[in-house]
């Protein structure tokens, strides 16, 4: 009862300020997943950012006197075979794997998001190219492509976030060229010619800001998807290579000694699941937010 | 700089066709019409005869293909179906500009109200940001929004849809066109709120003498607003007459159908009428009849209706009409 209360006082006095921002804004805040999803992703991001305080000294410097310690006082997540903090080791993986998840998903958005609007506003012969080009990369599974591109290109960060990122360039053309088909349509934009507005100011100015909101969405669980594809090429070894901590390889390497110590990969996995888990609570927040058919 | 006798814009047989799956639609058939300077001429006609692809043929607004128009559209002397694109885009909302019949999804909602107008001044006439964005509240100002400055900063759906009108009007008067091409413009409006949009388009006609091509099915705006009718039906012009005479003597049994089904408060009480209607529904496009398009439909149908389409016979005072009733055999 008194729950609900509060709710309709919030929502008459977002209503008041009738400003779409505040009022995505309160839908969001009343969805816990996504608070819980937003408030594990704030932690993640801190840690990126405050690794070497947070974890002062070189977490790949190996200290072979203390290999597979378990977890204790000094090293509150134990020690890896090479006797590194596994705790170190998390916290500048964090900056590893954002980078990676920043990367990926600029790669996708810088050219999907592109094609995906020329495909859909020019229809016709350069939409069938496109298209066709999508289908055969969306034929194959996500990662087995970037599997594909990594052995093209070569292991490392760089090569990993560039393969990644190509095998999530389909997902947006389809999604950006989905949404301008039925954008296109609409009267304003039509008006927009009507006007004399030129093809790039029609994209640009009445097509991509309407097209935003998936976009949003989209990027938000694509960057949930890159980790684990990122946390996946490295533990195959064709990812991100050692010594620099990275959760995908620290569980690779982890996975020898899970019988006997099984807080090397235990650790590492979990960081994985958190991070994934950041993104897709707060991607799910922002579509139901943001949807306008769930509007109050 | 142009003859007086010479009109604004003439369309020449244009034909609109559209390439679509089941084959190819008709939708505008060989249509000739004049807008004269500084006149509003009325295009009428039901739903799908026609009319909004004529509009917006003139223009090239329409995605070709499907679609693929012929014929000729002077303005000024010059045939804007030649033009490259880059010459249609400075016509379009600066010599020629048009108003859409649904003002609540013609305005983008990601922009303001000031920007949406402001794009068009910038684009055509060269203003720098912050002097479009002034014209754009003179020209809210003009269109009497009130509080223009405040509502230039606004976005779409803060606005009434009669206010929402009022800034497409403005948007479409920006750049002050010769011609306006008015697509329904009060059909999504409640009654009071067409009259006032309606005198708003006549006074401001009045003050930049500008000719408009007004579209509807309305024939009571028609009756207050244009100087001449062209009626369509299915693709083809059926008449064409100074609206005085149309409304006092139609010819076409379409036109006499047309004004005979406008209900008219009190009539039925003085004759014990039903209000007229007219047999039967507008053909598909895919499927047009032979000879004359109406003569399924028509009351006066004669044998030659439905073997051979009718001439259009020019009767005196500017005056066309496309029947065999008139034809002197």
């Amino acid at each position: 009862m008194g729950e609900s209360t509060t709710a309709n006082f919030h929502h008459v006095r977002t209503m008041r300020k009738d400003s779409r921002l505040r009022r995505n804004w309160a839908k969001l805040r009343r969805n816990k997943a996504a608070l819980f999803g937003g408030a594990l992703l704030l932690i993640y991001l801190v840690t990126a950012v405050l690794a070497p305080v947070l974890f002062p000294g070189n977490p790949s410097a190996p200290n072979l006197a203390k290999s597979l310690e378990r977890p204790s006082f000094d090293n509150p997540l134990g020690t890896d075979e090479l006797g590194r903090s596994i705790l170190g080791r998390i916290i500048y993986g964090s900056r590893v794997s954002l980078l990676i998840a920043v990367g990926v998903v600029s790669v996708g958005l810088l050219v999907g998001v592109p094609l995906g609007l020329i495909s859909g506003y020019y229809g016709g012969k350069v939409d069938f190219g496109i298209q066709r080009v999508t289908d055969m990369m969306l034929a194959f599974p996500g990662f087995l492509l970037a599997l594909a591109l990594v052995a093209v290109l070569g292991v490392g960060l760089k090569n990993t976030v560039i393969s990644i990122g190509i095998s999530m360039v389909p997902i947006y053309i389809r999604l950006v060229r989905g949404c301008v088909l039925s954008v296109r349509e609409e009267v304003y934009v039509e008006a927009a010619r009507a006007v004399g507005t030129r093809d790039p100011g029609i994209l640009m100015r009445h097509i991509l800001p309407n097209v935003m909101v998936p976009i949003t969405v989209q990027t938000s669980l694509g960057m949930g998807t890159a980790i684990l594809f990122a946390a996946g090429l490295g533990f195959l070894g064709v990812g991100v290579q050692p010594p620099t901590p990275e959760w995908g390889a620290m569980l690779g390497s982890g996975r020898v000694y899970l019988f006997n110590s099984p807080h090397v990969a235990t650790f590492p996995g979990v960081a994985i699941f958190l991070s994934v888990l950041s993104f897709n609570l707060l991607g799910d927040g922002l579509r139901d937010a943001l949807d306008p058919r769930f509007k109050l | 700089m142009n003859t007086d006798n010479e009109p604004l814009l003439a369309i020449r047989n244009l034909h609109t066709c559209f390439h679509v799956f089941e084959g190819v639609v008709n939708a505008v058939d060989g249509v000739d019409l004049e807008v004269p300077h500084g006149e509003t001429v009325g295009l009428v006609g039901e739903s799908g005869c026609g009319k909004s692809v004529t509009a917006l043929s003139i223009l090239r607004l329409l995605r070709c293909p499907p679609a693929e128009i012929q014929g000729q559209v002077i303005f000024h002397g010059r045939n804007l179906l030649d033009l490259d694109r880059e010459g249609i885009r400075k016509i379009r909302g600066n010599a020629i500009s048009m108003i859409f019949q649904e003002p609540m999804t013609s305005l983008n909602p990601v922009l303001t109200i000031g920007e949406q107008i402001a794009e068009a001044v910038r684009l055509h006439q060269g203003m720098s940001r912050r002097e479009a964005w002034r014209w754009a509240e003179e020209m809210l100002r003009m269109v009497q929004i009130p509080g223009a400055r405040a509502r230039a900063r606004e976005y779409p759906h803060k606005l009434s849809g009669g206010m929402r009108q009022r800034a497409m009007i403005a948007m479409a008067l920006s750049c002050n066109p010769q011609l306006l091409l008015a697509d329904e413009p009060t059909t999504a409006l409640d009654v009071t709120i067409q009259a006032q949009i309606m005198s708003l388009m006549s006074n401001l006609k009045e003050e930049f003498g500008t000719s408009i091509l007004l579209i509807t099915h309305d024939l009571g705006v028609i009756a207050e607003m244009a100087s001449r009718v062209i009626v369509m039906y299915a693709g083809k012009v059926v008449e064409e007459a100074p609206v005085k005479e149309l409304f006092k003597e139609p010819l076409h049994p379409y036109t006499k159908g047309l004004l005979g089904s406008v209900p008219v408060i009190g009539r039925k009480a003085q004759t014990g009428r039903r209000l007229h209607e007219i047999p039967g529904t507008v053909p598909s496009l895919l499927e047009m009849p032979r000879g004359c398009r109406f003569h399924p439909r028509c009351p006066k149908m004669m044998d030659v209706c439905s073997g051979e389409e009718p001439p259009t016979i020019h009767m005196g005072g500017d005056r066309r009409v496309c029947c065999w009733l008139f034809a002197k055999t």
